[in-house]
């Protein structure tokens, strides 16, 4: 009996011995999404900065689009966590009576912080003069809308929409700290586990900060470049070259620290390694040796750094753009999920090993999961409609000039 | 209604019965139960132990514990000379229907029966966001059900594999050191359905206590203590092999 109980935890999918209450991972791929999307949140907001705080005129066009990225992202991002929540019904607890040792407790206070002090703030701000303009020249269904949005502040004269610029800028300076408090404060809720060795290090919420200014860069770009292929106009490559750039460098510096991190641990080689040892090189192979390091990781950068040394043709350039932005996406998701997963497939006995089994229409399933990460291009959607980002003027503004 | 004599006879022994059952269902109060006059641990003596699971079974039914999860549970390690830092463990059901019969060889084999460690320094009520999992001013760690999100953070950062979220009420659950009975001057479950006397309740601030000379006179150990939890569960004869 006692054997056919051993042998059905076998086929559960148990290797070695595990403490009975971890068998089940308590994380799932929600709690994986979590890191995903917020670390696009930090790094779109990263980009719009570049050009607000730090002057970079060639990625403007992006500006915007970045700025609406950002929201359409961190409106959804609360949503797994809530889902993944025993009892979502208390989550407002958080913000009620936080427990101050908690790494969690600021989770509402941030996010709060960086919605409404920062980037709605900051979006309102920049599109003030659109918004009135919108609210006089709109079809009467929509105008309602923008009239609410203008929060009854008409004025658009030279010295006001000045105030806005500054105050705006200002928003953006405090923005950049907040976006990489944002991240870095949620790996620092992992990093900070010391039970956890495959989380615990104090590189984690640095780790975190640069893969979100990767996949927060390399998504404006992709949706930059559909979009714009989307509305029939041309791609600004001088834009699309800057972001690519400093796509490729941050992506050096990401890189760098993820290896430090692994050398570290591989030199170090502490009570825990044999056991991630083999962890990475059976479970995680695909995952984060493959999917993560060589697939996602040096791919685009060996592909970017083609386009930084090579003269090479608009279209060809394109491509690679695509093509490594797109693998940079997959590579940020696999390093999540590698993080979030990977760190509860093994016992912390050090002496088993167990499976990870996504449920498909459960509360945490697949399924959701996929919504989750569509929903916010809906978000986006509906934002870019609202909200049009582009630089050339719409024909709201047209009929308002 | 018409009430007389004979029916209010009749209805009192029955209401003083319907008012006993309800009684029944109402935790007892422990007036004269002080928190502060005690400090709460617990005693493993892993020489002792026979692996029968008595423990682990007397949890289960004492509080409710879920299939599949558990609030105490029994390892039995199997060490051999040539390789002591890797030792074979088994916990089938969590120990709870016994061990199957070990293989004669050279190697060594001992039970070790874990539970919440109650620490003082406890990881996983300094992560609680809401503070729903506290530790008692008598030393016992406690979540407080009406109030945990079910975040399972707690889990995450007990290194000891104590924690899990129960399954029905979606709520963080553990070993209250059976707090329900403690404070009524009884022992823990486990300690009671222990037939060996390997488990034993100890009162750290209680000076006439065993404890204090178990302790002086034994060597005795707690379970990972480089992660600096505090633990209260002390081991007597802890084999270095115990993770």
């Amino acid at each position: 009996m006692q054997l056919a109980f051993g042998q059905v935890r076998l086929m559960n999918g148990v290797e070695g011995f595990m403490y009975p209450n971890e068998v089940g991972l308590q994380w799932s791929v929600l709690i994986v999404l979590y890191p995903f999307i917020t670390g696009l949140v930090a790094g779109a907001f990263i980009l719009a900065s570049l050009e607000r705080v730090f002057r970079v005129e060639a990625v403007k066009p992006t500006y915007r689009l970045a700025l609406l990225t950002a929201l359409a992202f961190l409106l959804v991002a609360p949503l797994p966590l809530q889902l993944h929540l025993g009892h979502p019904e208390r989550s407002p607890e958080m913000y009620f009576t936080p427990h101050s040792t908690s790494a969690m407790a600021m989770f509402g206070y941030v996010y709060l912080w960086y919605l409404m002090a920062v980037l709605v703030l900051e979006i309102w701000l920049d599109y003030r003069r659109d918004i009135v303009l919108f609210s006089q020249s709109a079809p009467k269904l929509t105008r309602w809308i923008y009239k609410l949005m203008t929060l009854g502040s008409n004025n658009i004269g030279p010295r006001s929409l000045a105030i806005d610029e500054r105050v705006g800028w200002i928003v953006t300076l405090i923005g950049i700290p907040s976006a990489f408090l944002l991240h870095g404060y949620v790996g620092f809720i992992f990093g900070s586990i010391k039970a956890n060795p495959w989380w615990s290090s104090p590189l984690m919420p640095v780790v975190f900060i640069f893969s979100a200014m990767v996949s927060g860069i390399a998504g404006v770009m992709l949706l930059y470049m559909v979009i714009t292929k989307l509305r029939k106009q041309t791609i600004d490559m001088r834009c699309v070259d800057t972001i690519a750039m400093y796509l490729f460098y941050i992506f050096i510096i990401d890189f760098s620290l993820e290896m430090l991190d692994l050398i570290h641990r591989v030199y170090e080689a502490d009570e825990s390694f044999r056991s991630l040892n083999f962890l990475v090189h059976t479970q995680l192979y695909i995952p984060h040796i493959v999917i993560q390091i060589f697939l996602g990781t040096l791919t685009p950068i060996v592909l970017l750094g083609i386009t930084q040394v090579m003269k090479l043709r608009e279209i060809v350039r394109k491509r690679i753009y695509v093509v490594a932005g797109c693998l940079t996406m997959i590579g940020i998701f696999a390093m999540r999920w590698n993080v979030v997963i990977g760190g509860q497939l093994f016992s912390k006995s050090f002496l088993g090993y167990t499976t990870y089994k996504m449920a498909l229409v459960t509360r945490e399933g697949l399924l959701v999961a996929i919504f989750l990460t569509i929903l916010p291009l809906f978000f986006l959607w509906a934002l870019i409609k609202l909200l049009p980002p582009w630089t050339e003027p719409s024909a709201h503004q047209a009929a308002g000039d | 209604m018409n009430i007389n004599r004979r029916r209010i006879l009749i209805l009192l022994p029955a209401a003083a019965i319907a008012w006993k059952s309800v009684l029944a269902g109402t935790p007892e109060e422990s007036p004269n139960y002080k928190m502060s006059d005690h400090w709460w641990s617990m005693l493993i003596d892993i020489p002792k132990c026979i692996g029968c699971g008595n423990c682990v079974r007397a949890c289960a039914a004492e509080n409710d514990v879920p299939d599949g999860n558990f609030r105490t549970w029994v390892e039995r390690y199997h060490v051999s000379d040539e390789n002591m830092t890797e030792p074979e463990v088994i916990s089938p059901d969590g120990g709870k229907e016994g061990f199957p019969v070990a293989t004669a060889d050279a190697a060594k084999y001992f039970f070790v029966p874990k539970m919440c460690n109650h620490c003082a320094d406890s990881p996983c009520t300094q992560v609680c966001p809401v503070g729903a999992t506290f530790i008692s001013p008598d030393g016992v760690v406690l979540v407080d059900q009406k109030y945990c999100l079910g975040c399972a953070y707690c889990v995450q950062a007990c290194p000891y594999g104590c924690r899990y979220i129960h399954p029905e009420k979606k709520v963080a659950d553990k070993c209250t050191l059976c707090y329900h009975r403690i404070t009524k001057g009884l022992t823990t479950a486990c300690c009671e359905a222990c037939p060996t006397g390997a488990r034993q309740l100890a009162d750290l601030k209680d000076p006439k206590d065993p404890i204090h000379e178990f302790l002086k006179t034994h060597s005795v150990q707690i379970l990972k203590p480089q992660m600096a939890t505090g633990a209260k569960v002390f081991y007597n004869d802890l084999d270095g092999s115990v993770r």
